[in-house]
């Protein structure tokens, strides 16, 4: 415990916030890799998700493909990258868009699957071409589970950020970096601190916009749901005649 | 292709590693989240709370996590107990949510008749429970398992060796052919635990597949009976 108050005074130490390769260009580098690499997922997977969703093919293929891609080793992809692209921040980036592809493809298309069926095909009857059902009727009901996959798109790299470095990337990893070369624990401790509070302040901002996100038609519906499920199902109760007597 | 021939023994060596290091985490994951879970599914306060704290302890990135953990436990910071005890942790979080929601999916009606049928508590919950919540059990627990195996390398970083080690040795050294033999190796274990993961699924819940084979048989079955009736 003694080592973790050190860390805190680590990142708190003035010296961390001033001069070339201060802590806040660091937690920049690792904000805009985060953003940047989730942002060209989504513009890749969520037009896919979106059409994989909505028609329904190609699932059991997407499906089979995210499930292959979270199998990717992150450290070994980004080195990979490294050394094909060569150093900087395209090997990085390009890396985490892969790691990011997955969990926002499956949010997308998951997030359209569980619009009730009846709700789209009622919206078919009423005369909505295929493209208005997409976007009038499925998006917003789907939208929930689709911010669930950026969500959870954002944390993977945002975590994963850290290991830039290896590619002289920057971001926060540098400091780990270091204090591996100089053996300093307590640099390392207070740079995974510091990325461990980023991916904690991200998930909360992403489980609230995850919230006021649900559309208004769907959270009037829900305050009928007051009455929790009888604990004994009425089979078992019998009919109050049947006990009357 | 050349690297891998001459340096096979390296690879087959870390592979080896690789799984020792992954085989414990996915098995204390699923021990230590049954209980969790049964006491997340059983009561309403348990289960916002068990699901809040699993929740925030998977969002704790790995590499940080092993950097942590020995200043938690009083272990040395290359000792392997870090990554196994941080692989536990990430396979918990995920694992205590998936069986509660695997208990959850057990039919309320079927544990009221094992209940009348005199099954007590504990009996109830191995024998009818238990089975009937396993297809949801099984699929978290392949999750939990592709994502131990791919996580294991990253225990390398902070010098613990696995298959990692190809990836910063061939970084190092600029061998591409190095760091992708890392990477197919980890794809390669993954694959095969998930097979290992579904087969003993379907030895021990034989009825997930006879279903599937009674539903394809029957479907031939059913145009004759329609042309009768018209």
């Amino acid at each position: 415990m003694n080592f973790i108050v050190q860390g805190i005074q680590w990142i708190f130490d003035p010296a961390r916030w001033s001069g070339p390769g201060d802590i806040q260009s660091r937690i920049l580098e690792q904000l805009a890799y985060t953003f940047g690499a989730v942002a060209i997922a989504a513009v890749i997977a969520i037009p896919v998700g979106l059409l994989i969703g909505h028609t329904g093919k190609g699932r059991d293929v997407a499906v089979s493909l995210s499930g292959g891609l979270r199998a990717l080793p992150s450290l070994g992809l980004l080195i990979i990258f490294a050394l094909l692209i060569g150093i900087g921040f395209k090997a990085p980036l390009l890396a985490f868009v892969i790691l990011a592809i997955p969990p926002v493809l499956s949010g997308a298309y998951a997030g359209i699957e569980a619009v009730d069926k009846r709700t789209v095909d009622a919206a078919r009857a009423m005369g909505m071409t295929e493209w208005r059902v997409l976007t009038k009727v499925e998006v917003p009901l789907g939208a929930p589970l689709i911010v669930a996959g950026i969500r959870s798109g954002v944390l993977q790299v945002v975590a994963t950020a850290t290991l830039a470095y290896f590619a002289s990337g920057g971001a926060l990893g540098v400091f780990i970096d270091d204090g591996l070369a100089t053996r300093n624990y307590v640099e390392l401790l207070g740079a995974s601190i510091v990325v461990t509070a980023l991916a904690l302040i991200l998930e909360g901002i992403f489980a609230l916009a995850q919230r006021l996100i649900v559309p208004r038609g769907v959270t009037a519906g829900q305050v009928k749901d007051v009455r929790t499920r009888p604990v004994r199902s009425r089979s078992t109760m019998g009919s109050p005649i049947q006990e009357g007597k | 292709m050349n690297w891998v021939v001459n340096n096979f023994g390296l690879v087959w060596s870390l592979t080896l590693t690789q799984v020792a290091l992954a085989v414990p985490p996915i098995i204390l994951g699923f021990v230590i989240s049954l209980p969790l879970g049964w006491v997340a599914n059983r009561f309403r306060l348990t289960r916002g709370a068990l699901l809040t704290i699993s929740g925030l302890l998977y969002t704790i990135p790995s590499l940080p996590l092993f950097i942590a953990l020995p200043a938690i436990l009083g272990t040395g910071i290359l000792d392997p107990v870090n990554v196994v005890v941080g692989l536990t942790i990430y396979a918990v979080a995920l694992m205590v949510r998936q069986t509660a929601d695997a208990l959850a999916s057990v039919d309320p009606d079927t544990k009221q008749a094992a209940t009348a049928m005199g099954y007590s508590g504990w009996s109830r919950f191995w024998k009818v429970e238990f089975p009937l919540a396993g297809p949801v059990l099984l699929a978290g627990l392949r999750v939990v398992s592709v994502s131990t195996v791919s996580l294991v390398s990253i225990g390398s970083v902070i010098g613990v060796t696995s298959l990692g080690y190809l990836f910063l040795n061939g970084l190092q050294r600029d061998i591409p052919g190095e760091v992708i033999s890392g990477i197919v190796a980890t794809l390669v274990i993954a694959i095969v635990f998930d097979l290992i993961l579904v087969g003993i699924g379907r030895l021990l819940m034989p009825w997930t597949r006879a279903d599937r084979r009674l539903s394809r048989r029957r479907v031939p079955e059913v145009p004759p009976v329609v042309a009768v009736n018209a």
